[in-house]
């Protein structure tokens, strides 16, 4: 178990894309990158933000997978899903509330970030981490995030009704504890 | 008549660009995941010059590993650094010497193409004079080299005429540098920007074109600094700006003078450190007193407040660091621009401390050490001018000539192409160098190579100007040769050697000696090693401005690269200049001068009433000979777009995607538009790495800066014209892709010639 963890700050991305050529380099999705960075709306701003998997600790893909193929290690990493059991029906990708798993349609299999299981088990950091050249991605010790950096993190995420905890953290702005997605969450309505 | 042998369709069908895509075996390759070994070394794209390890198995590059204990990176990288082992074991590369016929280029053996280069040259030398053949570097080239072709140019060809393509890049901040400070370096480690209270960034996109700068300047705002950034465009770091200055094309010297007038005005100039520490400084103050915030605004397009601002900010700070790049170098003024934002600097006391400074962010692998030891028209290695009598003795005794037999300054890249065009250069030996593609009126650049009666190349792919050779020499890639950089910090490194160079493709250094040998220069070429020559440098640069001398490339390893000067084996090296207020000026002070504003070249007007301004993209390097050819970043940016405000775009009915003639006074190329809001709405913006009708060069102009003698990329006058669609060129498909296999390089060297 690493003592390192994941952060993001979107607010921190200049759009580069190295994230995406690094992780295209691992060795078990050879050429295809399972990140990606997304321009939010180009013509009104150059505000850019990289999305890997967020690993929650119940995972939404693996609570929907009808084949039981998404498994949770020891370290609370969701892994790409198992090769013999995958049937391709893409549950997972539609029910993911960050839009994270891919259908390899070729290959017939969800393929997802695994946080670089390969090097992090190797004690090395997660490839597109260690690259980031603008610390939108860091896997760095909580005590050095805490030490570092003016935002603070939050893994909370309130998606309507259900909550999710991650294991990966969202770096956000001080007296924001967790993150309401929805703005129907934020207005007073009466309840039926 | 240097005309191409063939068609365009031909020439991209045996040369490129083809893309490469995945590693040499494949993905899935029977070896994939296998590594002989990892070198540490440096990333071949930018001044940056980031650790990285490359990836070696059967003597090629096959991969990269971050090199995380680098201090300047840290292991971090951008996506060039990421894909640049893909120029490896290119289906593209250059694998024999070239010559061209009626019918295209056809092979030649090396002593077939060195004897016909050798004799072309002399023969173009007896006819016309010494100086009827010019010869272009590159700052990508490591500082051996670029060493070297400075002294094969003078002592080997025995000509005036070398310059380099960092004339495109560092020479107005060199300039302006050397003026005030009696050096050209930037004064400071980048270890100082997190200390800075205050970074004002003017005319630099630091997140696309030096993107590892950008962990410096996200750690300066986590330690409490403020960020304020001067620019047309909201370049990626804007985002995070605690204040933007949108300046308008070819007024950033006015809007620092602007900001000097408010720090003047409200006294927060630094008066004990002007007193003991420079020159100039009240007729500076006088010049900017008509630059009242008003004043500037009404020319600079920035609002009176934000210049206020930006100026308290800047001058009630103890400690502020000033950076800038080719958006305000870029210019005929590059150098007054350069020197109203060190005047500034300067008057506030920033400089010669921790977080306290001006920084100049080089642009190529090797724009610092490139520049130091030689090949620009008018230096000698050290940084000597090439006019000063001390320093010519000492360099001629160490190259064994008299000092009469180093020739005098010659003319700038810009001016040596104009000197061909009118037929006074004759013949051309070129490496490192694609000119077609980056100076300035390419259509001109063309019709001049055509001119030439000799063209001789070294280049690892064919560059679009190689398309005009009469002979190719297949050089070497970056990491198939050993040797030293100095980065952006002034920090002298080491390149280390991962791989041969392929087939029969040479490390360039031995081609320019086996070349000088030819000219009847035996044994002032005689190098063994890329060592060798460094030893020499070091010699040649002792006691100069630039103090080689106790640098080795032990010493580099030990210590992660070494700041010079350094001038002798114990000496620690110098990551910080000025300490103390010491400048290199013999009185030791720095000389401020004063900055009067100039009109760019090529003015709007009624008929070219938009600004046009050109620059680089995070995934392309330079012109694209190396990054047109990965495909992974081809991918990212497959073809230049015209950035254009939604105020300037509904003007002409213009959607985000149409196609838009764009007319300069050189002529007219058509582009797809990018409606982004996040550009002034008088300024259009197009990047510059492609060729032939891509190439945004076509349109640029030739104004050069009278000192540095830097083109003004920054600032042309155009009109905008919706298109009907894209032009012929842009409907005949997409560059071709394939696969690279392993013993079958395609016809990179065979081919119909």
């Amino acid at each position: 178990m690493s003592a390192l963890a994941f952060f993001i700050d979107p607010s921190r991305c200049i759009g580069c894309r190295a994230c995406e050529r690094a992780c295209a380099e691992c060795e078990t999705h050879r050429g295809v990158s399972m990140i990606h960075v997304d321009f939010f709306d180009r013509r009104e701003s150059i505000a850019s933000a990289p999305t890997v998997c967020m690993h929650c600790e119940d995972p939404t893909c693996a609570e929907v997978c009808p084949a039981d193929a998404i498994k949770q290690n020891e370290d609370g990493i969701v892994q790409s899903s198992l090769k013999p059991r995958c049937v391709a029906c893409s549950n997972c990708v539609l029910a993911c509330p960050f839009g994270v798993p891919k259908m390899i349609v070729p290959m017939e299999q969800m393929m997802k970030c695994d946080m670089c299981y390969d090097r992090t088990s190797a004690g090395k950091r997660p490839m597109c981490a260690t690259v980031c050249p603008s610390q939108a991605l860091a896997f760095v010790s909580p005590e050095e995030i805490a030490r570092d950096r003016r935002e603070q993190p939050v893994n909370v995420f309130h998606f309507g009704n259900q909550e999710v905890v991650t294991k990966v953290h969202l770096m956000l702005p001080l007296a924001r504890t967790a993150l309401e997605i929805d703005v129907a969450d934020q207005i007073w309505e009466e309840m039926p | 008549m240097s005309r191409p042998p063939s068609s365009p369709s031909e020439l991209a069908h045996a040369f490129g660009p083809h893309l490469a895509s995945a590693p040499p075996g494949g993905w899935h390759g029977p070896s994939r995941g296998m590594t002989d070994r990892l070198v540490k070394t440096h990333c071949c794209f930018c001044g940056q010059q980031c650790g990285i390890q490359l990836k070696v198995q059967d003597d090629k590059v096959v991969g990269f590993e971050p090199w995380e204990e680098f201090p300047f990176n840290r292991g971090k990288l951008c996506p060039k650094g990421v894909a640049r082992y893909l120029q490896g074991n290119h289906q593209d590369r250059l694998l024999d010497p070239l010559l061209r016929t009626d019918s295209g280029f056809r092979k030649a053996s090396w002593a077939d193409a060195l004897d016909l280069t050798a004799r072309r040259i002399k023969d173009i030398q007896e006819r016309h004079g010494k100086d009827a053949v010019a010869v272009y570097g590159g700052a990508s080239l490591t500082t051996e080299k670029a060493y070297l072709v400075g002294k094969f140019a003078r002592v080997a060809v025995g000509t005036r005429h070398i310059d380099y393509n960092g004339r495109l890049c560092m020479v107005s901040a060199g300039t302006a540098y050397k003026m005030t400070f009696g050096v050209d370096r930037s004064p400071n480690p980048w270890a100082d920007i997190p200390k800075a209270q205050v970074l004002l960034v003017c005319g630099a996109n630091i997140g696309e074109c030096a993107p590892i700068t950008t962990d410096y300047v996200w750690r300066c705002r986590d330690a409490g600094g403020k960020l304020i950034v001067a620019d047309p465009r909201m370049t990626p770091i804007t985002r995070n700006a605690d204040l933007y200055l949108p300046v308008r094309p070819g007024t950033d010297d006015i809007l620092l003078m602007g900001l000097l007038h408010v720090v003047l005005r409200d006294g927060l100039q630094d008066r004990a450190f002007i007193d003991a520490h420079t020159t100039g400084f009240d007729a500076v103050a006088a010049s900017v007193q008509p630059y009242d915030p008003r004043t500037a605004a009404a020319i600079t397009g920035v609002r009176p407040e934000s210049i206020e601002q930006a100026a308290r900010w800047f001058g009630e700070a103890d400690r502020a660091i000033a950076m800038h790049a080719r958006g305000i170098e870029h210019q005929s003024k590059g150098v007054e621009n350069c020197l109203a934002l060190i005047n500034l600097t300067i008057a506030c006391g920033h400089i010669g401390r921790e977080g306290a400074g001006c920084l100049m962010i080089t642009g190529q692998g090797n724009g610092q050490g490139g520049r130091e030891h030689g090949q620009k028209c008018d230096q000698l290695p050290g940084q000597r001018s090439i006019s000063d009598v001390e320093g010519r003795k000492h360099v001629a005794k160490v190259w064994r000539v008299q000092p009469e037999e180093i020739p005098p300054a010659g003319y700038s890249a810009v001016e040596i192409m104009e000197a061909i065009h009118r037929g006074e250069i004759k013949g051309l030996f070129s490496l490192c160098f694609n000119p077609l593609v980056s100076l300035p009126d390419s259509e001109f650049t063309r019709q001049a190579l055509e001119k030439l009666e000799f063209f001789a190349v070294i280049d690892f792919f064919l560059s679009e100007t190689a398309h005009h050779a009469d002979v190719v020499l297949p050089g070497s890639l970056q990491e198939e040769d050993e040797g030293v950089v100095c980065s952006t910090e002034g920090r002298v490194l080491h390149v280390q050697q991962a791989v041969n160079p392929p087939a029969n493709a040479r490390q360039d250094w031995r081609i320019l000696c086996d070349v000088a040998q030819r000219l009847g220069q035996t044994d002032r070429f005689a190098y063994q090693s890329s060592a060798e020559i460094f030893d020499e440098l070091r010699e040649a640069s002792r006691g100069g401005v630039a103090d080689y001398f106790g640098i080795t490339y032990e010493k580099i390893d030990r210590e992660m690269g070494v700041f010079w000067p350094c001038p002798t084996a114990d000496h620690p090296g110098t990551p910080r200049l000025f300490e103390g207020g010491k400048f290199f000026h013999p009185d030791g002070k720095a000389h401020l001068s004063v900055v009067e504003h100039r009109e760019s070249g090529d003015p709007i007007s009624d008929d070219f009433p938009v600004f046009l301004t050109t620059g680089r993209v995070v995934s392309q390097y330079l012109s694209g000979t190396q990054t047109r050819r990965i495909g992974p970043l081809v991918d990212q940016y497959p073809a230049p777009r015209m950035e254009i405000h939604p105020r300037l775009a509904a003007q002409h009915q213009i959607a985000d995607g149409d196609w838009v003639t764009i007319t300069t006074r050189r002529g007219a190329l058509t582009f797809p538009a990018m409606v982004v809001k996040t550009i002034r709405p008088d300024t259009v913006f197009v990047p510059y790495h492609w060729p032939g009708n891509r190439s945004i060069n076509r349109l640029t102009h030739r104004t050069i800066d009278p000192r540095s003698k830097i083109p003004e990329f920054k600032v042309s006058a155009c009109r905008l014209e919706k298109a009907a669609g894209p032009p012929a060129s842009e409907r005949e498909g997409k560059p071709v892709r394939l696969p690279i296999v392993d013993g079958q390089r395609g016809n990179a060297s065979g081919g119909p010639r």
